[in-house]
Formats: C-alpha cells, sequence, structure tokens
C-alpha cells in the first residue's frame, strides 16, 4: 500500500464526475445515452466516494498539494473524518437521487438535458470539492463553482418569468454570503501575508478573542446564508420549488449540508486555536437563532399549499434544529464539558446525515407525483395512494422519518439532542441553566409541529378521494425512479434501526472536532447508551420487534378466535349522502388552525366569497412578514443609493475627464 | 442468581403486560360508570366495555371502497404501539426487561406513532369528518406532546435519568418529600391527560354530534374488528396515561428491584392491591373532572394546553432555579 490514499480515490472520483459532466454536454444529440449511461454511471462514481469516505474515516489524515492554481499559490487538499463524514452523506444521498434522475428526466428535450447533466454533475463534484478543500483559495472556488452551477440548474425552466426571479434572490443571497465567507477567511488569516491562505496557516494566527468573535460572526452570517438560517432563509422556499425535483434533493439534502459543514470547520477547527478558545456567546447566539429559526420554518411549513414550498419550510425547520446542537456544543466545550460536546455534535451529526436522506426521499418523491399529476398545489390532488402505491410506501418511510417517530432515523438524533439537553444541568453560568429548558421545550413543540405538517403533507397528497379532474392518467413511478426512491428509504430504516454502529463511527469524527468520543456505555448493539445504561437507553430493533410482534399476534388471534369477514361498501359518513371530494380537507384548510394560533407571525391575504356568491372561490395567501419588514426596505435603499450614483453617471466623455481631474487634484492637496 | 432473576424479570413482564390488556377495558368501564352516577343514572355496570369489545369482534367488517392498506392496518398498529406503552410503563414493579428498550422520550414517540397513524387513516376515506377529526387531533396533540415530554424531563432531572424505572426508584425513594416543581408538572400532566385521551374540557367521549367531535371523527369510518381494536387500544392508552401519573406522582408501593430479588412473594401482592386502590381512586377522580367540566370550544383548547405547556416549562426552571 505505497502511495495510494483514500484522498487520491477521492480526486479520481471528482475528476471522473466533471468528465462525466462534460460527456453529458457531448451526447446532448442522443438523450437516451444520457440517461442510460452517463446518470448511472454518476451514480455509482458517488457511491465510490462515499465507499471512499467510509475508508478515510478511520484513516489518518492525508493532505495532497494540486499543481493548479496561481503561481506561488497552489491549491491544497485534505482529507480528515469530518470531510470523510461528510463525503459519505454526499455519496450516499446523490447515489439515490442519480438513480432517480436517470429515470426522471427521460422525457427531456436533449439540448436542455446536455446542459443538466453537464451542471449537475459538477455541482456534485463542487460540493465535494469544498468538503476537502484545505485552503481558502480552493474552497472560494469550490464555493462559487456549487452557487453558479446549482443557480443553472435552479433556473432549468428558465422561460418562467417566476423561476428566473427565484433563480436571482438564490444567487443574489449566496453571493452575500460568499462575501462573509471570504471576510472571515480573511480575518482567520490574521495578517500574516499571502502565503498563509491555508488552513494550516489559519489554525496558527492565534486570533485575540476579538477578531475570533468577529470572523465566527461572519462565517456563521455567510454559512448561515447558504443554510437558510433566519432572517436569510428566503431564498429557500423561492428556489427549492422551482428547481426540478432531484436538483431540489440535492440542494436540500446535501448542499445545505455543506454550510453545516462549514460552520463546524470554522468553529471547531479553524478557531479553535485562537487565543480564548470559542466564546460562551457564540453558542447561545447559534443557539437562539437555530431555535427561532426552526419555530420559524415549521410554522411557515403548516401553512403551504405548494408540497415542494412546504418542503423547503421543513428544511429551514431542521437547518435550525442543526444549528441548535452546534450552539450546545460550542457552549459545552467552552466549559470543559468535552463528552457532552460530543454527545451535541453526535446529534448534530446524525440529523445532518437523516434530514440528507429523508429530504432527498421526499424531494425526489414530489418529482414522481409532479410528473404523474402536473400539480404542485396539493389542494388538487388527493388519494394518489391507490394510483402511485410505490411511491406511497416508500414516502410514507421518510414522512415517519422526518416527523421523528421510533423506529425510523429521524427520531434518533432528535432523542440524542433531547439527551444532550437534559444533561446540562451544572453549567456554571446560570442565565445559561435558565435557557436550557425553554430550548428544549421549543425543541419538542419544532418537534410536534413537524408530525403536524408531515400528516398534512402525507394525508392531503396520497390519502382521501381524488380532488379536482378524475386522475385516472396518474401512473406510480417507473423502475429507475423506484430504485432511486427505494435507496433513500432503505437507509432511513438502516439508519433508524442501527444506531449503535453509526455513533461508534461518528465518535471518530467528534474526536477531532472537540477531543472526546461518546463510546457506547454497554458492548453490545442492541441498545443506545450514549452517557450510561442507567441514565438512558434506547433499542430501535427491540422496539420495532415489540410492536411487529405484538401486531401479528393480534391479527393471528382475532382471525383465528372470531373470522376474517370482510364486506365492501361505500363510506359511512354518519350517512349522509352526499359526499363530494370537495368535503375533505385543503392544504390550506388543514393548515388554517396552525395560520389561526399563530396569526400575529403571517402577513395574511385572504378573501371571503360573499353569501350569494354562485362560484364560491376562497383565496388566502400567508406571506412571509420579514420580506416586507427586512428586504423591502433593503431593495428601497439600494434603489434610492443607485438614483444617486446615476446622477453622475451622463454617458458624456468629458464630464468623466472631468472627474478624474477633480480627482487629481483633490488628491494632489492631501499628499 | 442472575439467571433466575432475569427470568424472574421477564415472567413478570410479560404478567404485567398481560395483565393490563386484560384490565384496562374494566378502567374505561370504572370511568364510565363513576360518570354515570354522579349524573344520577344507573349506568351500564364496570364490564359494558368487555360486553361492547366481544359484540364487535363478532360482527362482520364493513369498510370503504376505497380505503387503503394503510387503513386495514391501523388498528393492529395502534394496538401494538399501546402494549409496548403499557409494558414500559412501571405498574407492579420497577424490574421491566423490556424497559432498556425505550425511555421516557421514546414513550412520548410511541404516543406520536400511535397518533400519526389514526389521523392518517382518518385521512384516508376521504370523508369530512374524517379530515376533521385528524386536523383536530393533530392540533391538540401539538401542544400536548411537547408538554408531556416537558413533564417528563422534569421528572428526569430530578431523578438524573430518562429510563421510567429509575425515575419511579428515585421519586418512590424520597418518600414525602414534596417537589416544587413536580406539582407545577403535575397540574400540566392532568391537562395532558384529558386532552390526550379525549375527555371532557377538550373532547367528549360520549358525543354524539359530529361537528363537536375530536377522536369520534377519526373513527367513525371503522366497523367491527377494527373498531373493537381501535377502542381497546384507547382504554390501554387510558390505562397507560393513568399508570404514569401514578408512577411519576404516587410511586409509592411499587415493587423496587431489590424487594424483588429478597421477598417478592410479599412485594408482589402488595404492588398489586396497592396498584388497583390507586386506578380506582384515579378512575373517579377523573369522571369527578369530568362532571366538573363544561366542553370548550376547539379554538379555547390550544389555549388550554398552552397553559399546559408552559406550566410543565415553568416546572423545568423551577427546578433548575432551586434545584427541586
Amino acid at each position: 500500500m505505497v502511495g495510494v490514499f483514500p484522498l487520491d480515490i477521492a480526486d479520481a472520483i471528482i475528476v471522473s464526475l466533471m468528465a462525466l459532466g462534460l460527456m453529458g454536454l457531448a451526447l446532448q444529440h442522443s438523450p437516451h445515452l444520457i440517461t442510460n449511461i452517463i446518470f448511472p454511471l454518476g451514480a455509482i462514481a458517488s457511491l465510490a466516494l462515499a465507499a471512499t469516505g467510509f475508508w478515510a474515516l478511520g484513516e489518518p489524515v492525508s493532505h495532497t498539494v494540486l499543481p493548479l492554481g496561481l503561481p506561488g499559490l497552489p491549491l491544497h487538499l485534505s482529507l480528515d473524518p469530518l470531510s470523510a463524514f461528510f463525503l459519505i452523506l454526499l455519496g450516499g444521498a446523490s447515489f439515490g437521487v442519480s438513480i432517480f434522475s436517470a429515470g426522471y428526466f427521460k422525457s427531456m428535450p436533449g439540448n436542455t438535458l446536455g446542459l443538466l447533466c453537464l451542471e449537475y454533475h459538477l455541482f456534485l463534484a463542487s460540493m465535494a470539492l469544498v468538503l476537502l478543500a484545505d485552503d481558502a483559495y480552493m474552497f472560494m472556488v469550490a464555493w462559487e463553482t456549487m452557487a453558479l452551477s446549482s443557480y443553472f440548474l435552479v433556473t432549468t425552466d428558465h422561460h418562467v418569468p417566476d423561476i428566473r426571479k427565484a433563480g436571482f434572490l438564490y444567487l443574489l443571497i449566496a453571493h452575500v454570503g460568499a462575501i462573509a465567507i471570504l471576510l472571515s477567511f480573511g480575518v482567520m488569516q490574521g495578517g500574516h501575508g499571502i502565503g498563509a491562505y491555508t488552513f494550516a496557516a489559519m489554525r496558527e494566527a492565534h486570533l485575540s478573542a476579538f477578531w475570533a468573535s468577529v470572523a465566527f460572526l461572519l462565517a456563521l452570517f455567510g454559512f448561515g446564508a447558504k443554510a437558510g438560517l433566519l432572517p436569510l432563509h428566503v431564498w429557500l422556499p423561492e428556489a427549492h420549488p422551482a428547481a426540478p425535483s432531484p436538483v431540489s434533493a440535492l440542494m436540500s439534502g446535501i448542499m445545505l449540508k455543506t454550510a453545516i459543514y462549514g460552520i463546524l470547520r470554522v468553529t471547531f477547527d479553524l478557531l479553535a486555536n485562537s487565543l480564548n478558545g470559542q466564546q460562551w456567546w457564540w453558542g447561545v447566539l447559534a443557539l437562539a437563532l437555530g431555535l427561532i429559526t426552526a419555530i420559524f420554518g415549521v410554522m411557515f411549513a403548516a401553512v403551504q399549499g405548494d408540497m415542494k414550498r412546504l418542503l423547503a419550510y421543513s428544511s429551514i425547520e431542521n437547518i435550525g434544529l442543526l444549528l441548535v446542537g452546534i450552539g450546545l456544543a460550542i457552549i459545552f466545550h467552552v466549559y470543559g464539558k468535552d463528552t457532552l460536546a460530543a454527545l451535541s455534535l453526535t446529534a448534530t451529526l446524525y440529523h445532518s446525515l437523516n434530514h440528507a436522506f429523508f429530504k432527498s426521499l421526499l424531494f425526489v418523491g414530489t418529482g414522481s407525483i409532479l410528473h404523474a399529476t402536473g400539480e404542485r398545489n396539493m389542494g388538487r390532488m388527493g388519494g394518489l395512494i391507490r394510483q402511485m402505491p410505490w411511491v406511497a410506501v416508500l414516502m410514507l418511510v421518510g414522512v415517519l422519518s422526518i416527523s421523528g417517530l421510533p423506529p425510523f432515523n429521524g427520531f434518533v438524533s432528535e432523542w440524542l439532542l433531547l439527551q444532550a439537553f437534559l444533561l446540562s444541568p451544572g453549567l456554571p453560568n446560570s442565565y445559561i441553566n435558565m435557557l436550557i429548558p425553554v430550548a428544549a421545550g421549543v425543541i419538542a413543540l419544532a418537534a410536534a409541529l413537524a408530525a403536524y405538517v408531515m400528516v398534512k403533507f402525507y394525508g392531503v397528497i396520497f390519502l382521501g378521494q381524488t380532488r379536482g379532474e378524475v386522475r385516472e392518467h396518474a401512473h406510480d413511478a417507473g423502475i429507475r425512479e423506484r430504485i432511486g426512491l427505494s435507496w433513500l428509504a432503505l437507509a432511513c430504516v438502516v439508519l433508524g434501526l442501527a444506531p449503535v454502529y453509526v455513533v461508534r463511527q461518528l465518535d471518530l469524527v467528534t474526536q477531532i472536532l472537540v477531543g472526546k468520543g461518546l463510546g457506547n456505555a454497554t458492548p453490545g448493539w442492541l441498545f443506545l447508551a450514549p452517557v450510561d445504561m442507567e441514565r438512558a437507553s434506547y433499542s430501535p430493533v427491540f422496539f420495532l420487534l415489540a410492536v411487529l410482534g405484538v401486531m401479528l399476534v393480534t391479527a393471528l388471534v382475532v382471525h383465528y378466535f372470531y373470522h376474517g369477514r370482510l364486506r365492501r361498501g361505500p363510506a359511512w359518513d354518519c350517512g349522509y349522502p352526499e359526499q363530494t371530494s370537495r368535503m375533505q380537507d385543503t392544504a390550506e384548510g388543514f393548515g388554517q388552525p396552525i395560520r389561526r394560533i399563530f396569526e400575529p407571525f403571517f402577513r395574511i391575504e385572504s378573501e371571503l366569497p360573499g353569501a350569494f356568491d354562485a362560484h364560491p372561490r376562497y383565496h388566502g395567501r400567508s406571506e412571509d412578514r420579514l420580506w416586507y419588514a427586512l428586504y423591502l426596505p433593503i431593495k428601497r435603499i439600494t434603489e434610492k443609493l443607485s438614483s444617486w450614483a446615476s446622477l453622475l453617471q451622463h454617458g458624456r466623455i468629458h464630464l468623466y475627464l472631468t472627474y478624474t481631474f477633480v480627482t487629481l487634484l483633490v488628491l494632489l492637496a492631501f499628499v | 442468581m442472575m439467571s433466575t432473576n432475569q427470568a424472574l424479570g421477564i415472567l413478570l413482564q410479560i404478567y404485567q403486560s398481560l395483565l393490563v390488556v386484560a384490565l384496562a377495558p374494566l378502567l374505561t368501564g370504572w370511568v364510565n360508570q363513576c360518570r354515570a352516577w354522579l349524573q344520577n343514572r344507573s349506568g351500564p355496570g364496570v364490564m359494558q366495555p368487555y360486553r361492547t369489545l366481544r359484540k364487535l369482534f363478532h360482527k362482520d367488517a364493513v369498510m370503504a371502497y376505497n380505503a387503503s392498506l394503510l387503513f386495514r392496518a391501523t388498528p393492529y398498529i395502534l394496538f401494538g404501539c399501546m402494549w409496548l406503552a403499557a409494558a414500559i410503563i412501571p405498574i407492579i414493579a420497577v424490574d421491566l426487561p423490556f424497559s432498556p428498550a425505550a425511555d421516557v422520550i421514546a414513550l412520548v414517540g410511541v404516543f406520536a406513532l400511535a397518533r400519526v397513524f389514526i389521523a392518517l387513516a382518518a385521512m384516508d376515506i376521504g370523508t369530512a369528518f374524517g379530515t376533521l377529526g385528524a386536523r383536530r387531533e393533530m392540533l391538540v396533540s401539538f401542544l400536548a406532546e411537547p408538554a408531556l415530554l416537558m413533564v417528563f424531563f422534569t421528572a428526569s432531572m430530578i431523578s438524573h435519568s430518562t429510563q421510567l424505572p429509575r425515575i419511579v426508584e428515585a421519586l418512590a425513594r424520597h418518600q414525602f418529600v414534596l417537589y416544587p416543581s413536580l406539582a407545577f408538572a403535575g397540574l400540566a400532566f392532568v391537562i395532558v391527560l384529558l386532552a390526550e385521551n379525549a375527555r371532557i374540557p377538550v373532547d367528549n367521549p360520549a358525543t354524539h354530534l359530529e361537528l363537536t367531535m375530536i377522536h369520534e371523527a377519526m373513527i367513525l369510518e371503522y366497523s367491527a374488528r377494527h373498531l373493537a381494536l381501535v377502542e381497546w387500544a384507547s382504554s390501554l392508552k387510558l390505562f397507560a396515561y393513568i399508570a404514569i401519573g401514578i408512577a411519576l406522582f404516587l410511586p409509592y408501593g411499587i415493587a423496587e428491584v431489590g424487594a424483588m430479588t429478597e421477598n417478592w412473594e410479599s412485594a408482589l401482592p402488595l404492588a398489586i392491591i396497592a396498584l388497583l386502590v390507586k386506578l380506582i381512586l384515579a378512575g373517579a377522580a377523573l369522571a369527578l373532572l369530568e362532571a366538573l367540566l363544561a366542553k370548550m370550544r376547539i379554538f379555547r383548547a390550544p389555549e388550554f394546553l398552552g397553559t399546559a405547556f408552559l406550566l410543565a416549562v415553568l416546572g423545568l426552571l423551577i427546578h433548575f432555579l432551586l434545584g427541586a
């Protein structure tokens, strides 16, 4: 084994992903080759990336310097357990999405598909490079490639004006964020000259407490813009519905996680050696922002009628939960409780992995529904479980996982996070001690609301009677879409049933972040016990077997002792004779109680039909107050400033020469 | 010694869960009978739920044409979840081999799993009342569930564990110490119990007016054996909640681990008698509470449950402030 490191393999895979993208562009005149060959090959490359990440988890950190870049400023790459973990996330989730895409993009015209194929694979490759980058230069190049390729993916249907608008908003916020990240790297570089742009140099910069805080705040802003942290979340509910569904899956499932990776990298790695290390208020800030984001996201998800917007708001909620975990980990780390910091980080990383899988699953599932019905408005669907049984069953797994229900994966990470909260007493700062129970309450509230949202999502789309015109033509997903969906659903189940194994692997990551692993109090694989068995334990396998066993025994006993006779008839519904599909709740109707309870948080516009209206139409919109309170004023100020600036611009050359002359005179007077 | 101990534990586990499954309808019957007495009626007798179940099991099931597999599977899932809940909660003894599989957070998860399935099943047929019930059930639960979690958190902060047996041990050992945080938590728990079990200020288990229903509206389309299982699961849920209340706030008399190994012959009957007395009193108290309160409008329910949530958070805060 001379010379072959996981990092080299990862590099080769990234290069081959880029090559696949270019091949797709070259093959644009034979679209069936793109979907039959390029996308499946891309899926295999993703799987290989995940396998490489898995291999690298247990290996020592490897570094490499690429012979690319500016003269004297080569590009650095490295692969440590943190990068390796996120590579597994990237490869594992994108494998399913790519296979799904191979079926999903079948009917797309060739020239669009060729471009999409290039951007898709470039997007994957740039995300992998973001994770591997070991200097600020490489990181920013990869980060910008990621932003641009995803911008072009979002605007695939660029002839629709709304989609162009959504794409522009995304690009704008992505770049405001990128500037903040660049400035943050600039601060961390610590004024040690141009050679100090590598991450290794930043670790040795030993910033003062003030400058470390500045770097942290800039990084939080920059990565928060990518992650959809309040109040920088506005692009998410616009861009996710605009993009084709597999792209939404990649953006929501994986790209948001690169921002989480960035926050972890900066906070726990690059700033770890600064003079006072981390500050406690960083943690409190992250915790508070995360809580607000989580509640905000889930509240807005509850009132959405568009299925992809609903999922986008739910992503905002999950990002909030991830940030809560990071905040908690910072607080624990600052006060020297590294085992607890490891527990919070384990919960955060586990939830990142879970969210990558279940959110990708749900997003690609909405793609199948969109193909089958041509609708994004849930209020015009219904009863799809009968026409699309495969998609319905697989998405049920995703819905139960995202609702945080045992024995699926969402529950495990939620459980770990709540355990971290419960172990918190005894921090020396009494204010933080007061904050923590309130925070735990908010987390519980967000989790319960998430279940509400998901019952609405699943019930309105898949259950009940078909609404609107009868959709006899609605068809189930094709075989490749089914394989993609099944892979993602399988991952949700496995991550839910084998937490002991996953947590053991995550120890390798938390070791390098806070210097402590969680270990497991029990040697076996059956019980997950993060601290000790007396304190808390959970066994999903046991749980599942118990419930399934009782179900089976009950069914057998009932059928054996009594009978299994069943008659079919029309729905009873208390004997009301007229039953139309319009009597069911629409998505709006199901969300109405939430809108009413949290009324002050929404900006509601609704028109109620008059009592004598022959064709009553109800119309209602719940909008984001922040858009009106924050973004529109900024837009107005920008417009005003640019109109002032335009006073200087007349397009006449002698005027510009005069400006130059005046400037020279002023400078001469000073110098 | 270890193996006999374990064997005893497993026996006890099976005994407890069978006992709970058998006793749960009796508790429902007792609450209904008490309520009948309080309303000056003679009442159908405490055995009525068993007779209803027997009748339902004998009937032929009727199901809507468009019912999916989800609708058929839900009664069994509900029953399985509630059985598991009843197996985790220390009811007669704390030495339960099943309990490490799921702690209090997972217990809340079990209830949530059952609730999500019943709400989905209610939406499956696509009737107006079904979706109405599902929406209201989720509305009630999104405040009740975090309140319940906060109650559990207060108890686990005191006992430094989220395992129910450890919580019960810790609380039972400190006899007659009044925890101020638990007083708040207890109040919150009673509200949650009323809401989650479709009891009077939030829902009315005896209503026949469709527009006011929550739980009943969800199960309107079920018949025969499916309805029987759903009803039985509801009885089990009520039993489980009352058992949780007893375990957290009146744990005295539950047989402890030490007692089980040494003199379990005397500890067990004592525990069963203590349990019966507590159940009879709790059932009567529940009936009294229901007789005294009036059903509230559906949009008052969130305020009511919000109170429970705030009380529970307050309880946790008080624990942090006073350390008790």
